[in-house]
């Protein structure tokens, strides 16, 4: 059992938890995630670090609550615990094993949105501790959304914030402010690093294509073992077919195949669905969400 | 006394009943069977059964047991041999191993020693006997990779010898691919698998889940910080193939790995747990092996109506005979010498069907069979919602790439002795499929029984 030492609502659906998990915060770097289960019948959950205590033996994650497994997950407390926790898993950030000499001469940009935050802040943080600033852009849909502003501050160089509706920070979407940055202020970045909804990665590359920027993404497709072992997280990156869970979950944005990864993305929406509304309404679900047929 | 040269008929679930639920398919002998079938062996001088065995379980000197109905005593032979004879009564080859070399089998049908090892095995964890634990603990510390049956094995044979033995698993539930792989219809988890490994627990052996050699921590580390002086990989060959062709990222094509794990470990067949599967209402599975016959009548216990798509004919079918017949009898539909070229995707990214050729069998190949050959202009298209990949799998990279020292071919296999598992590192042993690639659950075994004796020797000489 992995105890949960702290567990914080961040915002609406969004949880913050740290869990001890010596193995793992002993073993982990940037850009690597874990797969927890909260319970028997729980679904294995990927979720990427957002923090790391090696000395407390404590992985911070984040999540939010979507599906049937994160949505009971949600009601755990400081004191509860997983049952299980396994990591870290996949590779880290390349910059992890890059001459600090070297990446010091480089200008890097990272972007997040929304929960993108939580698995941006280890590595502007890792980049922080080895005297490397490095810029940084949040988008979120509102202000009441906004996570880690606070952890971000304290370990980028210039941070911008950005909400949809205009309510915090700049106004528009992550790419509005990439373009204004890179166009309008002067700014010269070698390595950008996005972070957050495929919609928004696929965007952000689409753009940073244009502008000729190098690009890495982090993908989060579904996964089962975590391991290689089912394949179920392949992707088409360039001419080839790689799997999140053991070749990333980074991979160069202007290679992968975006609206295929959508795509399946979305194998299990409407089961997801299903099984969550399940859950909220309990035995009085008969069907009434016109997708499932009640229990059938 | 019925005939002798007939097997006594083993009681099974009727497969119209079986073709809906996830209860397993063969109810195995009761005592008074297992005796009168214990009967018809011959008690050869000159066994050639054990030979057939890749555990040399003592097959008539169990057998003499049961037919006194000493089941005790029997289970005591057998444990000398196997730490898991239940599993082994119901997922060995046993028609190409030990009842092959029968004697009796020359002219009727064979002893039906894996029924009756079923029986002892099962006998032995309904009434809680205990394997014969070690007479004195030895001071070293081994550290064993992957609780499937290689490590399993590796593990109650070590502690058996009195060594201090910790198995770390990768994934939540121990068993490898006993709980992963292999249906619940064909190996029950909780009555079989977990009690099994209850008696390796028993044995002194401690585990460890949720631990990727590797990632969370490496061979060498196991070495240097936490202590281990000689470590059994048994990791296994957990990689699946893809075919290469077209439409094969859409949604609804799986690996049977990930269609069996979904099912299996994760219980997504159960809606009370929280994994979904989107099992398919007209499914496609590609390959002939046991996987295959897996992925398809798991398929077909979900509802759906399930074709075998298979490149070769009915004799090459790699599966065991009884796993194709099973298959039949709950209605699989066949489609041999036929090989996918391509699967068709709907304007969602779904899959809606599959472009498939004829095939004809012509000269043999490097494998000893008839090579498969395309018959031009036969191609045609087959319409199916689900496409389910059993092309073989090959071991994960990832313990070898992170290990000092730690040779493997060009098929990703771990370079290891066959007798004593030593591979190219010090202090470092392995086998079952991640040395071999996939192979059989006994084979497996066998490599961890070769293991613990390697390590035996090596720390006795140290």
């Amino acid at each position: 059992m992995y105890k949960i030492v702290k567990a914080e609502k961040l915002a609406d659906i969004i949880y913050l938890m740290d869990v001890h998990a010596p193995r793992v915060a002993s073993h982990c770097e940037p850009g690597q995630f874990v797969i927890v289960k909260m319970d028997d019948k729980g679904e294995r959950v990927p979720l990427t670090i957002c923090d790391y205590d090696r000395e407390a033996g404590t992985i911070t994650i984040v999540f939010q609550a979507m599906g049937a497994s994160t949505t009971r997950m949600a009601e755990l407390k400081e004191g509860d615990s997983f049952r299980d926790f396994v990591g870290p898993l996949g590779c880290p950030s390349e910059f992890v094993h890059e001459d600090i000499e070297e990446l010091k001469k480089k200008k890097m940009l990272f972007v997040a949105g929304g929960v993108g935050a939580a698995p941006v802040y280890p590595q502007v943080k890792w980049l922080h501790e080895h005297g490397i600033e490095a810029d940084v852009i949040v988008g979120s849909k509102t202000k009441d959304l906004l996570i880690l502003e606070k952890e971000l501050e304290s370990v980028s160089g210039n941070l911008y914030i950005t909400t949809d509706d205009g309510s915090y920070g700049r106004s528009g979407m992550v790419t509005t402010v990439i373009e204004d940055l890179v166009k309008n202020e002067g700014k010269h970045y070698d390595v950008c690093v996005a972070i957050g909804p495929m919609i928004m990665m696929k965007f952000v590359c689409l753009l940073t294509k244009k502008l000729e920027l190098p690009t890495i993404v982090s993908m989060n497709p579904i996964m089962v073992d975590g391991t290689g072992m089912c394949g179920a997280c392949r992707l088409q990156v360039g001419d080839e077919v790689k799997f999140a869970c053991v070749d990333g979950p980074e991979f160069d944005g202007h290679l992968v195949d975006f609206d295929q990864a959508m795509t399946r993305s979305r194998m299990y929406k409407t089961e997801e669905g299903r099984k969550a509304l399940k859950l909220q309404e309990g035995d009085t679900h008969h069907g009434g969400c016109g997708v499932c047929g009640g229990d059938n | 006394m019925a005939d002798v040269l007939k097997q006594v008929p083993v009681r099974e679930q009727d497969p119209e009943v079986r073709a809906k639920n996830f209860e397993e398919v063969c109810l195995g002998y009761n005592q008074e069977e297992a005796m009168d079938e214990a009967t018809r062996c011959l008690e050869c001088k000159n066994a050639k059964c054990i030979a057939g065995c890749p555990v040399a379980i003592n097959i008539p000197d169990f057998i003499r047991e049961v037919k006194k109905g000493n089941i005790e005593e029997a289970y005591k032979v057998i444990s000398r041999s196997s730490a898991l004879p239940s599993v082994c009564g119901r997922v060995c080859p046993q028609e190409s191993q030990c009842e092959e070399r029968c004697i009796r089998g020359i002219k009727g049908e064979p002893v039906s020693i894996g029924k009756l090892e079923r029986f002892v095995g099962d006998y032995a964890l309904e009434h809680d006997i205990k394997p014969e634990g070690a007479k004195e603990k030895k001071n070293h510390k081994v550290a064993v990779i992957g609780s499937g049956p290689a490590g399993i094995t590796c593990a109650g044979d070590l502690a058996k010898m009195g060594y201090d033995v910790t198995v770390f698993e990768a994934l939540h539930e121990l068993g490898g691919v006993l709980v992963y792989g292999i249906p619940e219809f064909r190996l029950p988890k909780h009555k079989v698998v977990a009690k099994e490994i209850g008696k390796v627990k028993e044995l002194g052996v401690k585990f460890e889940t949720n631990v990727v050699i590797g990632k969370s921590v490496t061979i060498d580390q196991l070495i240097e910080e936490e202590g281990f002086e000689a470590i059994f990989i048994g990791s296994g060959a957990g990689l699946p193939m893809f075919m290469g062709i077209p439409g094969e990222n859409a949604n609804g094509v799986f690996s049977a790995n990930e269609y069996l794990t979904r099912s299996n470990l994760m219980k997504a067949f159960d809606s009370s747990y929280d994994t979904p599967l989107a099992a398919g209402k007209k499914v496609a599975v590609v390959g002939g092996g046991n996987v295959a016959m897996d992925a398809a009548r798991t398929a077909l216990r979900l509802g759906a109506e399930v074709h075998i798509v298979y490149r070769r004919s009915e004799e090459e079918l790699p599966a065991r005979v009884e796993e194709v017949h099973h298959a039949k009898e709950e209605g699989i539909i066949f489609n041999l010498l036929t090989n996918p070229k391509e699967i068709l995707v709907d304007e969602n990214g779904s899959v809606k069907g599959m472009r498939v050729v004829k095939m004809e069998l012509g000269e043999p190949d490097a494998s000893g069979r008839r090579r498969p050959i395309e018959i031009p202009d036969s191609e045609y298209e087959i319409e199916v919602d689900t496409v389910i990949m059993s092309l073989g799998t090959s071991p994960n990279p990832l313990i070898a790439s992170t290990t000092k020292g730690l040779d493997i071919n060009r098929r990703k296999c771990i370079i290891a002795e066959e007798e004593n598992g030593q591979t190219s590192k010090a202090a470092v042993f392995a086998g079952g499929d991640a040395v071999t690639g996939a192979a059989t659950v006994i084979l497996a075994m066998g490599a961890g029984k070769a293991g613990a004796k390697g390590i035996d020797e090596y720390l006795s000489n140290k």
